[in-house]
């Protein structure tokens, strides 16, 4: 097996525990998994708000596990990704999900598997408009 | 035990980015580099939750009454499709594909203890905070 071969695979094994932990979060507390959602719970009050905030540090949590027993998932800002830009770039992501309602977690995932046309709608958007600024300003490697 | 499944969820979600190779940003924007060397690894992660969520979802969670746990489903109808819901997700690709984090991967990603994913992350929080209050004070 070559290693795209395998990155692909990776993929597709990540995807599907992601899939696993959307349905049962769904199943059993009754929200859909959409995490520019769930971060306003930080400073914005909203129902289930401390379930939310909870979640958000189950996310950090997994990334310290990450990075016990897996580092290299957790690489600093790729290429020359200056400070600037990454602030910039949050900047963006951080108000675009709140006025679209929904990242790739909430419409690319739970929206678009329900068939929303809403969330269709938006991860269609997100990913050419990510493609064209990409495309910009040159990707990162 | 809802803030038990929560934390569960956060961190298994976390791993699930991490395996997929999703918290590194160049793979993101590889996928996002159509004109480039494109990496499909993406579509495999999205493809691999579709697989489990859309048929949980239309078999099974959709003709429930209530969740397990809780007491009623927090599931947005299908609304129309509003000018901020276009405009905010062009918005949230632009800042994607300028440094190859969304929400998820981002937050994970604090872990590695880098200043530039923490200075993302900050900036995420004071852009959505800022729509907030620019959207509370135009009603």
């Amino acid at each position: 097996m070559n290693g795209i071969e395998q990155e692909w695979m990776m993929g597709l094994a990540g995807g599907l525990l992601i899939g696993v932990v959307v349905s049962l979060n769904l199943l059993t507390n009754g929200w859909l998994t959409g995490i520019s959602g769930y971060l306003q719970a930080v400073f914005r009050p909203m129902e289930d708000r401390r379930g939310k905030i909870i979640f958000t540090a189950g996310l950090i949590a997994g990334g310290l596990l990450l990075l016990l027993f897996y580092p290299e998932a957790l690489p600093a800002p790729a290429g020359d990704t200056g400070v600037l830009r990454l602030a910039v770039a949050g900047l963006l992501v951080g108000f675009g999900t709140a006025m679209g309602r929904g990242c790739t977690s909430g419409h690319g995932i739970c929206g678009v598997g329900r068939l929303s046309r809403r969330s269709l709608t938006a991860t269609v958007l997100f990913i050419l408009s990510g493609m064209v600024m990409t495309w910009m300003t040159g990707g990162l490697s | 035990m809802k803030d038990l499944i929560f934390f569960l969820s956060g961190l298994v979600f976390a791993l699930g980015l991490g395996i997929s190779g999703m918290t590194d940003p160049a793979k993101v924007s590889g996928f996002l580099n159509v004109t480039g060397a494109w990496d499909p690894t993406l579509l495999f992660v999205m493809g691999g939750a579709l697989a489990i969520f859309m048929p949980a979802w239309f078999f099974r969670i959709r003709g429930m009454a209530r969740p397990l746990v809780e007491e009623r489903f927090h599931v947005p109808p299908h609304g129309p499709i509003e000018k901020s819901l276009i405009l905010g997700a062009v918005i949230f690709g632009a800042g994607w594909g300028l440094a190859g984090y969304c929400p998820g991967p981002a937050l994970t990603a604090l872990a590695g203890g880098s200043v530039g994913v923490l200075v993302l992350v900050a900036a995420m929080f004071a852009g959505s905070f800022l729509f907030h209050k620019i959207n509370q004070r135009g009603g």
